[in-house]
Order: C-alpha cells, then sequence, then structure tokens
C-alpha cells in the first residue's frame, strides 16, 4: 500500500486527519515521517499541525514499532495490584525500558492507562490477546509466547 | 429483511422477530466482553457450541455469546435460561458434565455455583447472588438476554419503542420537558441536568446541531462505558436519536478509545443494523427526521474526554482543552451547537421515556434520580460493575455488593471518581453516593470509578500515584495545571522519600487553591483532590512521613527500617511500591 492511494481514498478536510493517521499506521506499523508533508498538502494543513496532533496522540507512532507489540497495563486499579512490578520484571528480561523496541526490532514493551479490563487486573495485552490477574512469575511464559506471536 | 416506514412496523417486526425464532427450551449465555475473553470465555463458547452439535442438541439449546453481566470477578461465567442459573469460572473442561448434567438432567454442579466467601451459602441463580440482587439494574439488566451483534435481540425488549414514542407522540418541547422532570443529570462528570443541556442547545443559533457520545473513557480505573458499548449498543444509540429529535441536530458521532477494539465493532455493527432498518439515515421510521451517527475512534488521552477537547479532535485537531462560556451546547463542534453526553446518560434516556419521567424521578436520591454503574475496583472481594440507585450508601456498594475487603483486611479509604476524585475514609463509609454529597466531601462521583484501599494502603503514597496520573495526563496547555500538577508531585515524591519539610503542607495547600481557581479544565481544576482529601481526612500519615520520617503503611521505600525492606521485596505480590 503506498501513501498516495491511502490519501486518495480519504477525504480533503481536518476532520478526516485522525481517520487517515489511523489508515496509515494499520499499514505501515507507524506513521512513516516522511508521509506528514504529504498528508498535510492533502488535507491543506501546515505540517506542524499534522505533526502537532500526531504527537499528542499516543497511540501514533513515528519510530518504527515490533511485529510483536506488549502493552502492560498502568492504570489505577492494576497499579494497586501490583502492575508496576510486572512493567520492571518485563523491562529486565526484554533489556529495554517501555516505550522502546528489541534491538532485533521484533518486540516493542509499552505502557497503557487503563485497557477496560481493571476488575481483572494487573492486564497485559500483546497484539490484542489479553493476560489477566499477570504475576510476576507469569511473565516468562507471557514472554515466551508473545515471541512466537505474529 | 425490512425497511420499517412506520412506527406500527415496529409491534409487527417483534411479533415476527419471536415467531422466527428457534423454540429453545435453553439458552446458555456466555459473558463475553473484554473482560470475559482476557478470562478465556471464547474458548468456553466454542466448546460449549461443539458439545451441544456433538450431541446434537442444537435446534433445542442456544448458545449465545453476550457483553459483560457485570460480575467480571467470576469470569469466565454463564447464565442458563430459563432457570436463570449461575456457572462461575469455567474452564473447558467443565463443559460436558454442564451438557451432561445441567442441560439434560436438570441437575446442578455445585462445584460451578457461586459461594459467598463470608457466608458459604450457595447461590445457583444469578439474581439471587447478593452482588447481583442487591443491586437495580435499569440498564445493565438485559445484558445476559442480548447478543449485542444482533439488533433483533433489543427489538424483543422493546427497543426502539421510545424512540417511536417520541417521534410520532411527541413534540421535541415535550421530550425535553420530560427528560428535565425527570431529573436526569449527566453521567460523566459534572452531573448537569440533561433536559436543561438540551434545551440550552435547542435554544442557540446556528445550524447543522451535532450529537456527540463521549465514550473517551481514559478514566483509569473505571469502564461502565466500555460495559455498555460492548452488551447493549442500541440502548444509547436510541438514547442519541431521541436526543437529536429534541434538540433539532442531523448528525452525530461516537468517539470511542482505541483501546477498546470490541467495543467499535459491536457499535459500528448497531449502526449499520439500524441503518438498514430504517432507524437510522433518512427519513427515520418514515418520518421527515434525517439523522446518523458516525464512530470516530480517538487515539488516546486522558485530557481528550472532556467535552471541549472531544470537540477538538473530532475537528482533527490536538484534543486540547478550551475555555467554557461558551458552552458546546451553544458553541460547539465547527462553532455549531452540539450537546455532548457520557454514554450512560445517553442509555439512560430510552428508559425515561419508556417509563415516564415521574416514575423516574422517584428512584435514587431527591436531587440525583436514576440508577449510576459504578465500577468496583482495588482491594475488594467482588471487582466488577455494579448499578445501584444514586444515594446509595458507600458502605452497601462496598460491603454487601462488593463482598468486603480483600484477604479480611480493614478498611481504610474508597477514592471515588477516579484520579481527580477524593479519598473517602473508612469512617465516612454511610455516605450517600451522590453528586452533592460527595462534592462536600471533597470528592466527585465523576464517572463512577470506586478504588477500595485497605490498612496497608499509605494515603500519602496513593495521593502522589493520582498526581503522577494527572501529571502525566495534563496536556499543558494552561499554566495552573501543567505547573502545578508537576510542583504537587515533586513535593509528595520528597514526602514518600523522607525529604519532607514542615512547610510542605501549606505549600501542597497554595498550590491547590490556584489549580482549583485558575485552571482551564476539570483535569486541572479537580488534580488536587487526591491530596486535600488526604491532608483532610489523614493528615496524621503526612505528620508521620515529615516529622517522624516514617511510613505507618511500611509502602514507602524510602522510609522502610532496614528489616522490613529485605522483607518486601520477597514479597512483590503486595505490589504496592512507590513508582
Ligand atoms: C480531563 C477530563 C476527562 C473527561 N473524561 C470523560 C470521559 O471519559 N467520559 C465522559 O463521558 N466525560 C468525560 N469528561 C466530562 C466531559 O467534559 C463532559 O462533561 C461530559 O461528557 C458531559 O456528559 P454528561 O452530560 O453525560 O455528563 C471529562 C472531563 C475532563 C475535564
Ligand atoms: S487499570 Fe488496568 S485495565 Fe483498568
Amino acid at each position: 500500500m503506498d501513501i498516495e492511494k491511502i490519501l486518495k481514498e480519504s477525504g480533503t478536510s481536518q476532520k478526516d486527519l485522525v481517520p487517515l493517521l489511523h489508515k496509515i499506521q494499520a499499514a505501515y506499523g507507524h506513521v512513516p515521517p516522511e508521509s506528514i508533508a504529504a498528508v498535510a498538502k492533502h488535507l491543506h494543513l501546515s505540517e506542524s499541525e499534522v505533526f502537532g496532533v500526531l504527537s499528542f496522540n499516543r497511540f501514533f507512532t513515528l519510530a518504527p514499532k515490533g511485529k510483536v507489540r506488549v502493552t502492560v497495563c498502568q492504570g489505577t486499579a492494576c497499579h494497586v495490584r501490583g502492575g508496576g512490578r510486572i512493567v520492571e520484571e518485563m523491562e529486565k528480561k526484554l533489556g529495554i525500558p517501555a516505550g522502546q523496541t528489541t534491538a532485533d526490532k521484533k518486540l516493542s514493551l509499552e505502557k497503557a492507562y487503563c485497557l477496560g479490563c481493571c476488575a481483572i487486573g494487573p492486564v497485559v495485552v500483546v497484539n490484542g490477546t489479553h493476560y489477566s490477574l499477570v504475576s510476576p512469575q507469569k511473565v516468562d511464559s507471557i514472554l515466551e509466547k508473545a515471541k512466537t506471536a505474529e | 429483511m425490512r425497511k420499517l416506514s412506520h412506527p406500527d412496523h415496529l409491534a409487527e417486526w417483534k411479533r415476527i422477530i419471536q415467531e422466527e425464532r428457534p423454540a429453545y427450551q435453553k439458552v446458555i449465555a456466555v459473558s463475553s466482553g473484554t473482560c470475559g475473553r482476557a478470562r478465556g470465555s471464547l474458548q468456553i463458547l466454542e466448546t460449549l457450541t461443539q458439545e451441544i452439535e456433538r450431541r446434537k442438541l442444537s435446534d433445542t439449546v442456544g448458545v449465545e455469546a453476550t457483553g459483560c453481566h457485570g460480575f467480571c470477578e467470576m469470569e469466565p461465567n454463564i447464565v442458563i435460561s430459563p432457570e436463570g442459573l449461575f456457572y462461575k469460572k469455567l474452564e473447558a473442561k467443565d463443559i460436558p458434565a454442564i451438557v451432561e448434567r445441567t442441560i439434560l438432567k436438570n441437575k446442578l454442579i455445585p462445584s460451578l455455583v457461586y459461594e459467598d466467601p463470608a457466608t458459604g451459602r450457595k447461590y445457583p441463580r444469578q439474581r439471587e447472588i447478593p452482588f447481583y440482587q442487591k443491586q437495580m439494574r435499569l440498564l445493565t439488566e438485559n445484558n445476559y438476554r442480548i447478543n449485542p451483534e444482533r439488533i433483533e435481540d433489543y427489538i424483543v425488549l422493546d427497543g426502539y419503542q421510545a424512540l417511536a414514542k417520541a417521534l410520532f407522540d411527541m413534540t421535541s418541547e415535550s421530550v425535553i420537558a420530560e427528560v428535565k422532570a425527570s431529573g436526569l443529570r449527566g453521567r460523566g462528570e459534572a452531573g448537569f441536568l440533561t433536559g436543561k443541556k438540551w434545551e440550552l442547545c435547542r435554544e442557540a443559533h446556528g445550524h447543522p446541531k451535532t450529537i456527540v457520545c463521549d465514550a473517551d473513557e481514559g478514566d483509569p480505573g473505571a469502564y461502565m462505558s466500555r460495559g455498555l458499548l460492548e452488551a447493549n449498543p442500541h440502548s444509547l444509540i436510541e438514547g442519541m436519536i431521541i436526543g437529536a429529535y429534541s434538540v433539532g441536530a442531523s448528525e452525530g458521532f461516537i468517539c470511542v478509545r482505541t483501546e477498546y477494539p470490541l467495543a467499535v465493532k459491536h457499535v459500528t455493527l448497531a449502526l449499520e443494523q439500524a441503518r438498514k432498518h430504517g432507524l437510522l439515515g433518512a427519513a427515520i421510521f418514515g418520518s421527515e427526521f434525517h439523522f446518523d451517527i458516525q464512530v470516530v475512534q480517538v487515539a488516546g488521552a486522558f485530557v481528550s474526554g472532556d467535552e471541549t477537547s472531544l470537540i477538538a479532535a473530532i475537528e482533527g485537531r490536538k484534543a486540547f482543552p478550551r475555555q467554557q462560556p461558551p458552552f458546546p451546547a451553544q458553541q460547539g463542534l465547527w462553532g455549531k451547537p452540539t450537546n455532548i453526553h457520557n454514554v450512560e446518560t445517553w442509555a439512560n434516556v430510552p428508559v425515561v421515556l419508556n417509563k415516564g419521567a415521574e416514575w423516574y424521578a422517584k428512584i435514587g436520591s431527591d436531587k440525583s434520580p436514576g440508577t449510576k454503574i459504578f465500577n468496583l475496583g482495588g482491594r475488594i472481594n467482588n471487582t466488577g460493575l455494579a448499578e445501584v440507585p444514586l444515594g446509595t450508601r458507600l458502605r452497601k456498594l462496598i460491603f454487601d455488593i462488593g463482598g468486603g475487603i480483600k484477604n479480611n483486611r480493614a478498611l481504610k479509604a474508597v477514592q471515588t471518581g477516579g484520579p481527580c476524585g477524593g479519598c473517602i475514609p473508612a469512617g465516612k463509609i454511610d455516605i450517600p453516593l451522590d453528586y452533592d454529597t460527595l462534592s462536600q466531601a471533597g470528592s466527585i462521583l465523576g464517572c463512577g470509578g470506586i478504588i477500595v484501599m485497605d490498612e496497608e494502603t499509605c494515603m500519602v503514597d496513593a495521593a502522589r500515584y493520582s498526581l503522577n496520573s494527572s501529571s502525566e495526563e495534563s496536556c499543558g496547555k494552561c499554566v495552573p495545571c501543567r505547573v502545578g500538577t508537576k510542583q504537587m508531585l515533586e513535593i509528595l515524591n520528597r514526602i514518600t522519600r523522607g525529604q519532607g519539610e514542615a512547610l510542605d503542607i501549606t505549600r501542597l495547600e497554595n498550590l491547590a487553591a490556584v489549580m482549583k481557581a485558575a485552571s482551564l479544565c476539570g483535569l486541572g481544576q479537580l488534580a488536587p483532590n487526591p491530596v486535600l482529601t488526604t491532608l483532610r481526612y489523614f493528615r496524621n500519615e503526612y505528620d508521620a512521613h515529615i516529622r517522624e520520617k516514617r511510613c505507618p503503611a511500611l509502602v514507602c521505600q524510602g522510609l522502610l527500617p532496614e528489616k522490613k525492606k529485605a522483607k518486601n521485596t520477597r514479597r512483590p505480590e503486595t505490589g504496592r511500591k512507590a513508582i
């Protein structure tokens, strides 16, 4: 999928910006920085406006992410149940701080603030699959499975 | 499939659906919201379906995936109708026995029945379980009867009748009068009178007007919007169409967080189905009223849940809040009047019209009528979603419905309303949960998050955690919030590290006063609440940290005696370490 094609299918007013960024991220896994100029031109916006929205929204990322995205909840409910400990354990095991991607570019570790399953926290999501009541002891097996996830 | 072009078609359609439905002797509803799925409900669903097919029971036994029924602690669970039997915490290996014994021979399987941990009594039927029995479920009762991917299930339960009534038996003004008379207040944050907001919007100049459903539930620890969107999407869509008719809007938006993919899926499907049947789009029910709804995926920040931020987000700008007034009802999307409500508020509208304002106004407390869905979380036995009349006492919610504190520990405090809400001390456990009483106690009702803290919680650390959350979420547009949350957090960080000074308390109070008075949106105005309430009710803990360099709950790492430090790292499960 190239950017031109995605642009052609999208409307040209400012309200189309976020849906457009969603489409680009879905196609590439991230929003390539070089696409910003094209998007701005298509929507008659300045590049800084596009960049502003892009960087404000936590969901969008300019840097390429790994195929496997491991998200650990740090919301209040998960925090009270030890979510902080889970991130630490993951960081230690993967050797990267949250927010980054492993050296082989395969796996990205992320933090989220509430994934809406507070009753069964701490919650970890690997590419859409939820793990609940996660304890530090379960981290190994989750990461093991994550490595084989597509 | 037919398109409804006259209100009478609704009753006819309902009759046809009922006639054409398979005549099941039993229906098994598998609770399959996001929380259920996370606990393996889809596997239960698949195994059940296979087992039913294998035994050639498909004609007499139905298996349905429904949204969440609220008792998330017991996921994955099922409800077997018509008896209403409730089986909890299932595993795939339980399925053959369920079919063999319960479905075929009407025998209970005691190990799968819910047992009250306090009394040891067993409750086979869902509605008898204290968690459910003590609730009043106006919005959530039907969750186990609805497959959210099928509009027919909603129609059979008298869905869209309130809309038909509004369009054909009532004027826009009389709908507004009815909603006003019901006393319904916004369930999103401020508790503003819903009917009053509609009136403002109707009277405001400017076209086209818009309707928005705020489902950008960024409040960590609360997921009632997700619950409703996933389990009964048509209820809020119906409410929105009625709202649109009343204020004269032609376009609507449902703004859902990207973190809620299942909610997006169900709502999108529900809109398509409503459109196909003539309940949405041009000439609704064959009338002259046109209105359509789009789903917008908002890409996650707590502040974008604020109504003015949400407007910016829909317009494709950065989700920054702006000064009010002018209120969105007067100048909202693209400068035109816009009526924004929370998911739960919209879902209440059909109830008000179906049951009548007089009936509705009698539920709950005088100034806060109706029910509210609360999200029980933290150190409580029965976590999940519970719906009770507003004005219900906190004690009832925590102990009767919530089953008390985990591991029989003592209750210390309850934080209501998310990270911007205050902490109510255990001594005030008989406080009625309504907008006004909670705000007098220094907290908010917010969207109904309840986080229970036990004796092992350090209140200074709890305040610090909330402030950490608010300072990360602060959008940075206004100084009092951006700098205030940061400064407060730094002071609290210092105190919990054992470097607090006597003056810090005054500093915190001064910062709070400025933030409350001068912040642009609710985030900055309310962020000091956790600090102010813990100062008000747990002053002794601040004193212990600052003067005695001691953390009474043994949580703050910097203040632990050497022996405890070692012990604490050996017990990571307690998990309440400082970030
Ligand atoms: C920081 C912030 C976050 C908010 N988040 C939400 C939210 O997630 N959902 C919501 O319905 N209202 C939220 N609100 C409240 C909205 O601004 C608005 O008051 C509400 O949607 C109005 O709906 P109601 O009349 O149904 O209460 C938030 C407000 C602030 C200041
Ligand atoms: S706080 Fe983690 S899912 Fe809500």
